[in-house]
C-alpha cells in the first residue's frame, strides 16, 4: 500500500505579532505516514496540537520548517492548492459553521459547482454521496431544520462528492448528543470501508478512536505514541499522565491487573471486558 | 416547601400554526432547596423548554411554575426579580462575554442588581475563585483567554448573583476530559461554599453519575423520570433506548446480568466496579 500522507520533521509556530514577538512552537518534528484506506485516530487534549496537525493535511497551515506530502503533492506547493483540496478534504467541529446554502442538495453540490463539475455528473455525484451518508430523502429540506448530526452528514456528503482520497475530521462529534454521535461515527466508518477512504479523526472521545485501526496520540507539539488502539489505551499510566482518559473497560482491565488477576490489559470492547470477568468468575 | 416547583406544565411552541407542537407535556416536578440535580433527555426531548421555564423565559402554555410557593406570574412586573433568584447558563455561554475586562463581565450581572461597589467586588472574586479563575486575569479582555477559561468566566458571570437556583445547560458541551472534569469540580466548589440548588443538563449520565442527587429524564416533551441517581441507572437500558448515553462500564455490568452474573448493584464507575469485583473475586478463592 501507498503512503497517502508522509509527513517528516514538520516544525509549526504562528507568525510573530506585535503582541507576542516570540510565539511558542506548536508543532515540535513531527514524523507520520499514512497508508491508503487507513483509520487513524489522533488523540490529545485541547493544545496538544492535535488540530493545528490536522490543517497541515489539506494546506490550512503551512509548515514552518520540515514538510507534508499529501499523495504525491506537497502542501507548500500554491499551484497544486485546489488539486489538493479536493483530494483531502476537511470536517469542521461546528456544523453550523460549514454549510452555506438554503437547501441541502445545493450545499452538497456547492464545491462541484465550483470546481466546473458538468451538470449531469453533479446531480449523479451528489444524489449518490447523500444515500451514502443516509441524507438522500432530506435533499430537499433546508439545513436550518436538521439535527446536529444531520448537518454534519450533510458537511461529509459535501465532501465525499468532491471524491477524495483522504478526508481529515477535526472533533466531528464534539457538538452533538449521543444519537448524532452514533450517526456520525457510522458514517464515517461507511466511508473509510466501502468506498476505501483514507481516514484522520481528530476527537478526544476514547471510544470513537477505539474504532480505528490505528491511534496517534499527541501531547505538547509532539507524537508520544502510535499503535493500534488495544496497545495504546493498555498504557493506562501512559494515557493518564498527558491527561487522556482511556475506555472505561481498559481501565477496569487495568485495575483487576494490578491488583494480581489474569487479565489483558489490551481489553477495548464492552463484550472482551464481559467475556473476562466472566473467566475470571468461574476460574478455580 | 420546595424551592421549585411545577404544576401540570405544559407548553406549546407556535400554537394555531401548522409548526404547533408540544415541547413539554404535562410537567410535574418539585425540587428541594440545596439539591443538585440533572437533568438529561436527547436532543428535542423538551429540556431545553422545560429549563426556560424556570426562570420566567418562556410562560408555560398551561400550568404553574412555583417558585419557594409562589406562582412566578402572578405578577408579571415581578418577573425580573424571578430571573434574579435562578440564573441560567446557556450551552456555549463564551459566546456572550462582552465585555472590556473579565472583571468587568462578571460583574455585569450584580451591577444591574443595583448592589454596592464592594459587594459586587466580593461576588466577583469569590465567584472567580469557586470557578478557578485567579486574580491576574481580572483584568484582562476576556477575549484573550483560553476557550475553558472563557467558559468558566461566563458562568462566574451568572454566579456571581448568586441566585437561589442555577441552572447550567451542558455547561461541559465540546470539552475535552480534562476541561470537562474541571469545570464539574468547580460547580461542585461553588455547590459547596453557597449550599445553593444546581440543576446541570447533560446528555451523558456519566458527567452527572457521581454527584447530582437526583436525575430528571425528560423524553418526548414528557417526565420520563425523576428519582434518585442510582435508582435512575437500575433502568440504564430504557435509558439508552431513549438515546441517552449510558456509562460504558454499566453496559458491561448489564450484559454480565444477562449472562447470568448478578452483582445485585447499580455500576456506574470503574472504582465502583473495582472494589465490587474485588471483593467478589476474594470470596470466591476463600470459599
Amino acid at each position: 500500500m501507498n503512503n497517502i500522507i508522509e509527513i517528516k520533521n514538520l516544525h509549526f509556530s504562528y507568525e510573530p505579532t506585535s503582541e507576542n514577538e516570540n510565539p511558542p512552537e506548536v508543532l515540535k518534528g513531527i514524523d507520520l505516514s499514512i497508508k491508503e484506506g487507513e483509520f487513524v485516530a489522533v488523540l490529545g487534549h485541547n493544545g496538544s496540537g492535535k488540530s493545528t496537525l490536522a490543517k497541515h493535511l489539506n494546506a490550512i497551515l503551512l509548515p514552518s520548517q520540515g514538510s507534508v506530502i499529501v499523495d504525491g503533492i506537497d502542501t507548500a506547493d500554491e499551484d497544486k492548492l485546489f488539486e489538493l483540496r479536493q483530494r483531502a478534504g476537511m470536517v469542521f467541529q461546528n456544523p453550523d459553521n460549514q454549510i452555506v446554502s438554503s437547501i441541502v442538495e445545493e450545499d452538497v453540490a456547492f464545491a462541484l459547482e465550483n470546481l466546473g463539475v458538468p451538470y449531469e455528473e453533479m446531480r449523479r455525484r451528489v444524489d449518490e454521496s447523500l444515500k451514502a451518508v443516509k441524507m438522500y430523502k432530506y435533499r430537499l429540506h433546508s439545513p436550518s431544520q436538521l439535527s446536529g448530526g444531520q448537518k454534519q452528514r450533510v458537511a461529509i456528503a459535501g465532501i465525499i462528492a468532491m471524491q477524495p482520497k483522504c478526508i481529515i475530521l477535526d472533533e466531528p462529534t464534539a457538538m452533538l448528543d449521543p444519537s448524532g454521535r452514533k450517526e456520525v461515527m457510522a458514517t464515517i466508518k461507511r466511508m473509510n470501508r466501502e468506498q476505501g477512504i483514507t481516514v484522520v479523526l481528530i476527537t478526544h472521545y476514547m471510544d470513537e478512536a477505539a474504532q480505528s485501526d490505528r491511534v496517534v496520540v499527541m501531547d505538547s507539539g509532539k507524537i508520544v505514541m502510535d499503535d493500534k488502539p488495544e496497545k495504546v489505551f493498555s498504557q493506562v499510566d501512559v494515557m493518564k499522565n498527558i491527561r487522556l482518559d482511556v475506555p472505561q473497560v481498559t481501565e477496569l482491565a487495568w485495575e483487576l491487573k494490578k491488583a494480581g488477576y489474569d487479565i489483558s490489559p489490551e481489553i477495548i470492547s464492552e463484550d472482551e471486558c464481559v467475556e473476562a470477568i466472566i473467566r475470571l468468575m468461574s476460574e478455580n | 416547601m420546595p424551592i421549585l416547583e411545577t404544576q401540570e406544565l405544559t407548553y406549546v411552541y407556535s400554537p394555531g400554526t401548522p409548526f404547533e407542537k408540544k415541547a413539554v407535556d404535562n410537567v410535574n416536578i418539585s425540587i428541594e432547596k440545596g439539591e443538585i440535580i440533572g437533568v438529561m433527555g436527547h436532543t428535542g426531548s423538551g429540556k431545553s423548554t422545560l429549563i426556560q421555564h424556570f426562570n420566567g423565559l418562556l410562560k408555560p402554555t398551561s400550568g404553574r411554575v412555583l417558585l419557594n410557593g409562589r406562582d412566578i406570574w402572578e405578577d408579571k412586573t415581578k418577573i425580573r426579580d424571578v430571573r434574579f433568584q435562578v440564573g441560567l447558563v446557556f450551552q456555549y455561554p463564551e459566546y456572550q462575554l462582552f465585555e472590556e475586562t473579565v472583571f468587568k463581565d462578571i460583574a455585569f450581572g450584580p451591577k444591574n442588581m443595583g448592589l454596592s461597589d464592594d459587594e459586587i467586588k466580593r461576588r466577583v472574586y469569590e465567584t472567580a475563585h469557586d470557578i478557578g479563575l485567579s486574580e491576574e486575569l481580572m483584568e484582562r479582555s476576556p477575549f484573550d483567554l483560553s476557550g475553558g477559561q472563557k467558559r468558566r468566566a461566563a458562568i462566574a458571570g451568572v454566579m456571581a448573583m448568586e441566585p437561589e437556583i442555577l441552572i447550567l445547560d451542558e455547561p461541559t458541551a465540546g470539552l475535552d476530559p480534562a476541561g470537562r472534569d474541571k469545570i464539574l469540580s468547580h460547580i461542585k466548589a461553588y455547590h459547596q461554599r453557597t449550599g445553593n440548588t444546581t440543576l446541570i443538563v447533560s446528555h451523558s449520565m456519566e458527567d452527572i453519575a457521581s454527584f447530582a442527587d437526583r436525575i430528571l429524564v425528560m423524553n418526548d416533551a414528557g417526565l420520563f423520570c425523576f428519582d434518585e441517581t442510582v435508582k435512575v441507572f437500575s433502568r440504564s437500558e430504557e435509558i439508552a433506548q431513549i438515546g441517552l448515553d449510558v456509562p460504558q462500564i454499566t453496559r458491561v455490568f448489564d450484559k454480565l446480568k444477562k449472562r447470568g452474573f448478578d452483582f445485585g448493584k447499580e455500576v456506574y464507575t470503574v472504582e465502583y466496579a473495582r472494589n465490587l469485583l474485588l471483593k467478589k473475586l476474594a470470596e470466591r478463592e476463600a470459599r
